[in-house]
């Protein structure tokens, strides 16, 4: 990851930035440093083709995938609305959609169950005319994930929309396009790194989720156990199986987050 | 009525300690903490750290605010989980007095890796029960009740004391049954029947009996050939060896016993 920093201020970097950056830096990558060197390597590729560890990657990665092509599709519009049309109540509305970052993920999964849930004022509803239960389900896991992720996205995908030149939708619409052609073929272009930038923290927040999951879809392997949920009941017996899992769930989420980032935020 | 219950107790346990100084620690402890036994009521003081199993709330919770009174001057918190967890905790170095686990298994984690000290005493005995929402709905009556289509179980995931339990007691009455979910304490596999998410779930009777304004607790005759011993130890590195002693021997002495009984546990 070479990323080009263009230098428009010359002089020394100031201390005051440089040693709360060092030291936030160290912050974070300790307890990574801290797995690592407690990582039993010898055994690590018998740990890796233990039959439930791939289940677990795999449906981890298509459940916060889903997940997050469902905040995509539901979230950019929820930002457009929030960043362009003035409305009553937006401040609101707009504190509303951080509720899932302040609410404990456990709480969150035991409010989709009381919605959701076979019992729930959806759940029954949807129960008893379709015959769907969400609970214990994967389409239960993508939900939890989608609903503590969302706000990642909606923050993200908002805040790249205020900071959008408006001129240029102000333009499209002096020359007769309509709002929807405005919002498909201009503004969605201009803010396209935005909405990348929000969908790869709305994934990674997705991947790692573990207490709205284990709380509204319950744990069972190849269904529900995600890898955060195999970590957590690794650890429950065996602290190397669940570093070693740790680490596998990181190399793997490390790997895509990196690849497209290069991609999709460092090319224009 | 439940908390006036509490009240009459409390009261009662004060007033015991009041009258009865000079009759306390008789010798109701095991010959190990005898000395200590006699320190109860005088000269202990400061805080008690108890990592104990999650089926262990109520119980703990209730013998910790009476040995209070009995003590003034120490205080007991407690970290209740499930017991791998807690196990996984202690060994890493978390500074805590006693250890009380769900399973002899998992006190061995402790012990082995030197951080006991003395000898675990077994203190209570639990069985299984099949918890199902109030009133029975779908009529369960033995575990083969649970094989049943359309009956959603909930186990504790194999990890965890009450799930190996759970394997045991099924494996005895050769009785396969798929759950919808593994949970990761027995805490929360009772919470998905209280929420009637499940139709059943297998829990301890204490459990049951705690839960008991939402749930029925089914005796099953299997449940006596997975029995778990809960045992009890004071932890090498405690910070309050003398306090720590004192409330082992308060567990063991009849005013604990009566509480544990109450809660549904066996004298072992």
């Amino acid at each position: 990851m070479t990323v080009a920093t263009p230098r428009r201020v010359r002089g020394r970097i100031p201390l005051p930035l440089i040693v709360p950056a060092g030291l936030s830096l160290l912050f974070l990558v300790l307890p990574l440093a801290g797995l690592l060197i407690r990582a039993p390597w010898t055994t690590l590729p018998q740990r890796l083709t233990e039959p439930g560890v791939l289940t677990a990657l795999r449906l981890s990665l298509q459940t916060a995938t889903l997940a997050t092509l469902l905040c995509v599709v539901l979230g950019v519009p929820l930002a457009w609305l929030l960043a362009r049309i003035e409305f009553p109540g937006r401040r609101v509305v707009r504190a509303l959609v951080t509720v899932p970052l302040v609410l404990p993920p456990v709480v969150g999964g035991v409010a989709l169950l009381l919605v959701f849930g076979r019992r729930g004022i959806l759940g029954s509803w949807l129960d008893s005319t379709f015959g769907i239960t969400l609970p214990f389900t994967t389409t239960g896991v993508v939900l939890a994930e989608a609903f503590v992720a969302m706000p990642f996205l909606v923050i993200a995908v908002e805040g790249a929309l205020r900071g959008a030149d408006t001129r240029y939708e102000e333009a499209a619409a002096t020359l007769g396009a309509g709002r929807w052609t405005t919002f498909t073929h201009v503004t969605l272009p201009l803010v396209a790194p935005g909405v990348a930038a929000g969908a790869v923290l709305c994934w990674a927040r997705a991947l790692g989720e573990f207490g709205a999951t284990i709380t509204f879809a319950g744990n069972f392997p190849g269904r529900t156990q995600t890898m955060p949920l195999a970590v957590y009941l690794a650890l429950e017996t065996d602290l190397q199986a669940a570093i070693v899992l740790s680490l596998i769930l990181l190399a793997v989420s490390v790997t895509i987050l990196a690849s497209l980032r290069d991609k999709w935020i460092a090319s224009p | 009525m439940k908390a006036g219950g509490i009240r009459t107790r409390l009261a009662a346990i004060a007033a015991v300690a009041l009258v009865g100084l000079a009759g306390c620690g008789g010798d109701d402890g095991d010959g190990t903490a005898a000395p200590a036994a006699s320190a109860s009521g005088s000269g202990v003081s400061g805080s008690v750290t108890v990592f104990a199993a999650a089926s262990l709330t109520e119980s703990f919770t209730q013998i910790g605010k009476d040995f209070e009174t009995a003590n003034p001057g120490t205080k007991v918190t407690f970290n209740f989980a499930g017991s791998p967890q807690l196990a996984t905790q202690i060994n890493e170095g978390a500074p805590a007095d006693i250890f009380a686990a769900a399973s002899p298994t998992t006190m061995k984690t402790v012990t082995d890796a030197g951080n006991g000290d003395g000898t675990p005493v077994t203190f209570v005995k639990n069985q299984l029960v099949i918890a199902v929402p109030k009133g029975n709905p779908k009529g369960v009556t033995g575990l083969s009740d649970l094989t049943k289509p359309g009956v959603k179980v909930a186990l504790c995931a194999e990890q965890v004391p009450c799930g190996a339990a759970a394997k045991k007691a099924l494996d005895a009455a050769s009785v396969k049954l798929t759950p919808v979910t593994l949970e990761q304490d027995v805490k929360a596999a009772l919470s998905k029947v209280k929420l009637g998410e499940v139709d059943a779930a297998l829990v301890y009777r204490t459990d049951a009996k705690a839960a008991s304004s939402d749930v029925d607790g089914i005796e099953f005759s299997e449940s006596s050939g997975a029995i778990n011993d809960y045992p009890l130890v004071v932890l090498k590195n405690a910070p309050n060896k003398t306090a720590a002693q004192a409330f082992v021997t308060y567990i063991q002495s009849d005013k604990g016993k009566a509480v544990l009984t109450a809660a549904g546990f066996q004298a072992p």
